[in-house]
């Protein structure tokens, strides 16, 4: 029993992380309609920065997370009007392959400056585990820490979306951005402004991720980058508690899985679940039917 | 329209997972720009080329970009250390070396390609190449030609499949053995778990010869766990299920990058195993910002330690360090013996350059048998017919943050 709630702790844990992931995918795609694949490379981006300024040049932990956030989101305004914008009339798959170009951009610009040889993060969590039931059950600070700031994060974006100016023009944007603009909404710095709050999402994502598992490439972010994107769709891509149910769930299947049913075939679990969730709907857990006017 | 967006979005994926599949092959690339002016050495004395290929042409094959680009170097570099030593020696039976490097990127197919430019070049030995899967690739091509050929570190069984094709490194099933050999014999423990890599042939070769020659052996094997290429970021349910089985030893047969998150989490759950790993141990100490005491006391069985009271080994040492800058590895290591076993071949066979590629070959097969070598790598080493080295691997414990040979 004390094995199942570890396991669940920590499929909890790594769900949060996959869960603030997926809020960054879900918000740009809810918004701009388009994959950012580059969104897991900025996770890694904010890592190296917060590795640098910590470990490297030895600031306090807040400093370095604060500066990694500011950095990520000027990165990720600086890609959209760089990459995407040029691109808003062009057609999907064009702005997917941009999205994979900036990718592949990224991970190469953190090879050439930090080098392919894995770093090792420290930790900017100092809060102390909780042992429970003698010793056999360790929560750890990193895992207490992500799960409320996957809260925070989540309760935030929803009030910020439903009660502030700019987040109701988000959403107006998102169902319907000719209609939006024609109502004074300008599409233009409301995308901007997703992409910088998708980004700083990703900042404090990459940090929690690598207190959690500290080890850090260039490649780091690609693979949780596509489980959250799994996590995304998981949960109805586009919607806000949607993006966190689906992260929290998958990073609770994936270590249950690899627990009780196989360590290898943990993923196959997963995908085997999100393909069944699609099969029965379609648009995932949360995800709205929206009408399409042809 | 949903039709076209579930397409593009299967589209996006497959792409997406494609890329993730390259993308590890760039990541070393970097550390190829320091080497790369020493691709083609030719050998000091060019005089004796006037009469017909007086001097041996040693082919090197191996990546010096792309994902494995650190082993790769470090075999160009070992070899053209000892290449450097022989001419300066005065060469094989008195003739020198020429040597021509070539870049595979890990890749089966470019390795060919580097083979066959290797070949118009003129190249009558093969020293290469550095990784598994090309190496098998080029050793269907040897065999072909018949062309005398020594990997410095293709561990797969199957590299050293035909007659032509012998190995510096211990193969894959030799460490499992060794390892599971050494942990009985020395009584480390008696429940092990294991926790290995399924996706990698490597992990995989070593962690079945471990669990065959466990049988054997006075311990129990309590808990065996996979992780893929895909899903090695968390390792806590691998952990904590060896810690439940009550395992008193963690057998780690993969690579340092892991091991570095594995140790972390079992610091984190609060186990304290004793920890083994094999060869890919090698390096975990210079993971930049890695706290080494998570390592202490870690032990693995390795064919080569740079810090080594051995002669030859201090002479290799700081030779490398001193024009590359860096500590070698014992890929560099098994990449400098395979050279001066080619050495030891041709003079046992008292062979000349102006032999055929083909007539090389089976002289200096015919004499293997007979060589005896030491080097950095071990000592007395010799070579079964199946292209072996029969040698000891050397135990190496991390004591105080540094490696120590027990």
């Amino acid at each position: 029993m004390i094995g199942f709630i570890s396991y669940l702790v920590n499929g909890i844990s790594l769900g949060s992380v996959y869960a603030i992931i997926a809020l960054g995918y879900t918000m740009v795609y809810g918004i701009a309609k388009m994959l950012n694949f580059a969104h897991g490379d900025v996770i890694m981006i904010g890592a190296f920065v917060v590795f640098s300024t910590v470990s490297g040049a030895g600031l306090p932990p807040v400093v370095g997370v604060l500066i990694s956030v500011v950095a990520c989101t000027l990165l990720g305004m600086a890609i959209e009007r760089i990459a995407y914008k040029p691109l808003r009339k062009a057609s999907k798959l064009a702005v997917l392959i941009t999205a994979i170009g900036v990718s592949y951009f990224l991970q190469n610009v953190a090879l050439l400056i930090y080098g392919a040889n894995t770093k090792s993060f420290t930790s900017v969590v100092t809060i102390k585990p909780i042992s429970l039931a003698g010793g056999s059950l360790v929560i750890s600070g990193e895992t207490i820490v992500t799960v409320i700031a996957c809260i925070i994060i989540m309760i935030g974006l929803m009030t910020f979306m439903k009660y502030s100016k700019s987040g109701r023009a988000m959403l107006a944007v998102s169902e319907d951005s000719d209609a939006a603009q024609l109502m004074g909404v300008n599409v233009n710095s409301t995308i901007a402004m997703t992409f910088a709050i998708g980004s700083a999402l990703a900042a404090i994502a990459g940090v929690l991720l690598c207190s959690s598992y500290p080890s850090l490439t260039p490649y780091t972010g690609s693979m949780p980058g596509i489980k959250a994107f799994v996590a995304a769709v998981f949960g109805g891509i586009g919607s806000i508690p949607g993006a966190f149910i689906g992260g929290i769930l998958l990073g609770v299947i994936e270590i249950l899985g690899k627990a009780y049913v196989s360590s290898q075939l943990a993923d196959a679990i997963v995908f085997a679940v999100l393909i069944i969730v699609l099969l029965v709907k379609p648009t995932g857990l949360l995800g709205k039917q929206i009408q399409e006017k042809v | 329209m949903k039709k076209a967006l579930s397409l593009l979005l299967v589209g996006a994926m497959t792409l997406s997972l494609a890329a993730c599949g390259n993308s590890s092959k760039d990541s070393a690339a970097t550390d190829s720009s320091t080497t790369e002016e020493s691709t083609t050495t030719e050998a000091a004395d060019t005089e004796s080329e006037g009469n017909g290929g007086a001097a041996f042409k040693i082919g090197g094959i191996g990546p010096i970009t792309g994902g494995t680009a650190i082993y790769g170097t470090a075999v160009q570099n070992g070899i053209q250390i000892a290449v450097d030593e022989i001419n300066a020696a005065g060469g094989i039976n008195g003739y020198q070396i020429e040597y021509n490097f070539q870049d595979d990127e890990g890749d089966s197919e470019k390795a060919i390609n580097a083979y066959n430019t290797l070949k118009d070049w003129g190249m009558q030995v093969l020293v290469g190449t550095v990784t598994s899967a090309p190496c098998i690739a080029v050793s269907e091509e040897t065999h072909k030609d018949n062309m005398f050929q020594i990997t410095p570190s293709g561990t797969a069984v199957e590299c050293v499949q035909y007659d032509n094709a012998y190995r510096m490194c211990f193969s894959d099933p030799t460490q499992g053995t060794e390892s599971a050999k050494y942990i009985g014999e020395n009584g480390l423990a008696t429940k092990v778990a294991v926790i290995y890599d399924s996706s990698d042939v490597y992990s995989t070769g070593i962690y079945e010869a471990f669990a065959a020659e466990a049988a054997n052996q006075p311990f129990e094997i309590v808990s065996v766990e996979a992780f893929t290429a895909d899903s090695k970021t968390d390792f806590s349910v691998q952990v904590q299920k060896s810690k439940e089985a009550g395992a008193d030893l963690l057998f780690m047969p993969f690579y340092y990058t892991e091991a570095s998150l594995v140790l972390a989490e079992c610091n984190k759950q609060g186990y304290e195993p004793v920890f083994f790993g094999c060869d890919g141990m090698d390096g975990i100490l210079g993971v930049e910002n890695f706290d080494v005491s998570l390592a202490e006391g870690l032990t693995f069985l390795a064919p080569f330690v740079a810090k080594s009271d051995d002669e030859m080994v201090q002479n290799f040492v700081s030779k490398y360090e001193a024009d590359y800058g860096e500590t070698p590895n014992q890929f560099a290591a098994d990449a400098y013996d395979s050279v001066y076993v080619v050495k030891a071949a041709i003079e046992a066979a008292g062979a000349t350059p102006d032999m055929s590629v083909s007539d090389l070959c089976d002289a200096m097969v015919g004499a293997m048998p007979s060589v005896t070598y030491d080097g950095v790598t071990g000592k007395s080493i010799t070579w079964t017919a199946d292209g072996e080295p029969s040698k000891a691997p050397l135990v190496v414990q991390v004591v105080n943050g540094e490696y120590t040979e027990l």
